[in-house]
């Protein structure tokens, strides 16, 4: 499925992306990491380590009614695999970011802005295996 | 107030992963597919992210403190081991099959799709897993 190369959207998008996590470290002191804002609310041992995450999620989750009320569309998603490769990737996804620590926002956003070496081994590693697994399952296997 | 900015700072972030396509797993998937139907526009969220965010820290460390107190809370940088190795190999992989990350999933709950609350529950129950995987080596090594 082909989708339209958006350089200029993506560009900006990501620049808010950075914004956010410039905030996050201006305001609460705090590396902006999806995979530990996500264990933190589920994980948490006390009331101000859960509100501040659990205000984070609800701002998230506002977004795209945000950009519906002033576009008139829900930002496009298109899901082209399984419930079964979501569920199975998604439990992949959530052991590997445990155990590794971050995931794109973390070690990829914030872990690279600040020269981090664990995040300048992480990124390539989880670039390259991902590559190869979208490889293996669109042109070997063939989704 | 915290919590406000909190909320802010998510909305920021969940805005910028909806309008640069991270949201849209087929377009995670065209990233990677080099050898098909490519799409590099996710270069430039990374970009653009890295770029504003690698600025954006060095201003904001010139500061004593964060707004809200507390002091920055940065992650130490230790060496690289087989956790961080493994875990961001399979999280690359989790990313691959399933065309989410937790950062995109979190702001995706706001099209209300049913297939995020899945990948995201699929995450969790990777979280709880590594927790039982290393509760189960910590009482393996005590024995």
């Amino acid at each position: 499925m082909e989708t339209m190369f958006t350089p200029f959207a993506s560009l900006g998008g990501g620049a808010l992306i950075g914004l956010g996590a410039v905030l996050l470290m201006l305001g609460l002191g705090r590396i902006l990491g999806a995979t530990g804002i996500m264990s933190g609310l589920v994980f948490a041992e006390n009331g101000s380590e859960f509100s501040w995450r659990a205000a984070m999620v609800v701002g998230m989750i506002l977004a795209p009614g945000l950009i519906f009320l002033v576009t008139g569309q829900m930002p496009e998603l298109s899901v082209p695999v399984s419930p079964m490769m979501i569920a199975v990737g998604g439990v992949i996804v959530g052991l590997g970011a445990s155990f590794g620590s971050g995931c794109t926002s973390g070690h990829g956003v914030c872990g690279l802005s600040r020269l981090s070496v664990r995040s300048i081994v992480a990124v390539p590693t989880f670039m390259l295996t991902a590559a190869i697994t979208v490889y293996l399952s669109r042109h070997v296997f063939g989704a | 107030m915290k919590l406000i900015f909190a909320l802010f700072t998510g909305l920021v972030f969940g805005v910028g992963i909806s309008i640069s396509g991270m949201i849209n797993p087929a377009k995670v998937f065209n990233f990677f597919d080099i050898a098909g139907t490519w799409d590099p526009s996710l270069a430039f969220v990374m970009g653009g992210a890295v770029v504003v965010t690698f600025i954006g820290y060095r201003l904001v460390w010139r500061r004593d403190a964060p707004l809200f107190g507390g002091g920055f809370q940065i992650p130490p940088n230790n060496a690289i081991d087989a956790r961080l190795v493994g875990g961001s190999a399979l999280f690359g992989i989790g990313w691959g099959i399933a065309g989410f990350c937790p950062g995109a999933a979190i702001p995706a709950l706001g099209t209300g799709r049913w297939e995020v609350v899945l990948f995201l529950v699929a995450v969790t129950v990777g979280f709880y897993a590594r927790r039982l995987l290393t509760s189960v080596q910590q009482n393996t090594k005590a024995a």
